[in-house]
């Protein structure tokens, strides 16, 4: 498997980060990078961690020539799982900027433990880390009870400064969407499963309205409606299936939601490199972000108004005749 | 009465635990009439993903004996707003499942 990192890693360029990927071979991962310049998004760092913890660190290397920039791979952790020696050394005191490494979450332990402990490295005020806490929790969670994944939840999140911004992106090389609805739902192909996926009230653990006792189908789509609330991109990616909501225009005041996942401004690939797994990504501006209540409370409505509509398929018509 | 602080810490995420205070807790009391106090004090804030494994079944399984003995305390606006969402969602969903059944 290859992956490169160029010099353009953010969400909005996720979707060529995706065609870029190279999944052959996947006994081994080799990683490059630009030769001047990269830029990381957490989204292709927690994807490429992923792969190189799948494959091993004795058959993941970081190849070529790599630029100063490349030192971010180093803090976060990327070396640490290849079998490269990081070129890089540190000062001490030298500032370690406002990011959570990649982590490895594989319990309902685990994460409390990283939700409590990451937080003081982000340094977000308490309003803000409510927000941050509420989007990894539901995000590790779904990985740990639907995913299947060996390997865990593995997370990473970054804090950019200049546009008051927390980026984080999760990914396991678990079953894939498409497998996780099956029992319920027989998705057709991955594009289909990652659409149902984003869906309220759809969850791989039952069809009947409302969801099983521990899951209602809302996490996703919950995720996905913060983001467009704060206009931010979110992005989501399983087997072969990819998509990336655009960041929402600023002259309209207020982003509609919808349930339906096509219906909101995003552009989807059925046709991507096939990941074994599911990678989600999402962006919050922390300056865009009302209150959590009012965020949640207008995200709930969409979902109550899902429910009705669903329901109103199933009624009897009247036999006119 | 149901500290849950000391349950979940300052943030409640943890579904594994919300599924054990149901189980042990919630549904058991709801069962023989009594009320449940379920005191959100010292908690910042919860996912929705939580307070549904915490109350959904309840809710389902005993309806209007949930409805007047299950209360919330020191729950902050932003717990509150999820409670509701809950809430309002569940009984949408079982308001069809009464059409059905009848």
């Amino acid at each position: 498997m290859r992956v490169h990192f160029n010099n353009q890693g953010n969400l909005r360029n996720f979707r060529s980060f995706v065609e870029s990927l190279d999944f052959s071979e996947p006994q081994k991962l080799e990683i490059t990078t630009h030769d001047k310049w990269i830029t990381v998004h957490p989204a292709n760092l927690v994807l490429t961690a992923a792969l190189a913890i799948k494959v091993g660190r004795s058959n993941s290397v970081i190849l070529g020539k790599v630029p100063d920039t490349g030192r971010y791979l180093d803090r976060m952790g990327l070396y640490k799982l290849t079998k490269t020696k990081s070129p890089f050394e540190y000062r001490e005191k030298e500032p370690a900027g406002r990011f959570v490494p990649l982590s490895v979450i594989r319990t309902a332990e685990d994460q409390s433990r990283f939700i409590a402990d990451m937080i003081p490295l982000l340094h977000l005020s308490e309003e803000n880390a409510t927000i941050v806490k509420y989007v990894i929790g539901e995000l590790v969670r779904n990985v740990l009870e639907h995913a299947k994944a060996s390997e865990g939840a593995i997370v990473a999140a970054q804090y950019y400064r200049k546009t008051n911004r927390v980026s984080i992106g999760i990914c396991d090389t678990g079953i894939g969407l498409w497998k996780s609805l099956q029992t319920y739902w027989s998705p057709k192909t991955d594009a289909e499963a990652l659409n149902l996926a984003l869906t309220p009230g759809v969850t791989g653990t039952t069809r009947r309205e409302g969801g099983s006792s521990e899951n209602a189908g809302a996490g996703l789509f919950f995720i996905k409606s913060i983001a467009k609330i704060t206009r931010n991109y979110f992005a989501i990616y399983s087997g072969s299936a990819e998509y990336t909501l655009h960041k929402h225009d600023k002259r309209v005041s207020a982003p509609r939601l919808f349930a339906d996942p096509a219906q909101d401004p995003h552009n989807e690939t059925g046709d991507a490199p096939s990941l074994n797994g599911t990678l989600v990504a999402v962006d919050i501006t922390l300056d865009e972000t009302p209150e959590l209540k009012q965020l949640l409370t207008g995200i709930g409505e969409v979902y109550d108004r899902a429910i009705r509509e669903r329901k109103r398929v199933k009624y009897h018509e009247p036999r006119f005749i | 009465m149901i500290e849950m602080q000391q349950l979940v810490g300052s943030f409640a995420e943890n579904k594994d635990i919300a599924k054990r205070i149901r189980i042990e807790q919630i549904m058991p009391a709801l069962s023989k009439g009594k009320e449940v106090v379920i005191d959100f004090d010292g908690v910042s804030g919860a996912t929705q993903s939580f307070i549904h494994a915490l109350i959904s079944d309840p809710i389902r399984e005993f309806r209007d004996v949930a409805y007047a003995n299950l209360a919330f305390k020191n729950a902050n606006d932003d717990i509150r707003a999820i409670i509701s969402i809950v809430y309002r969602y569940m009984q949408e969903s079982l308001s069809g499942e009464e059409n059905d059944q009848s």
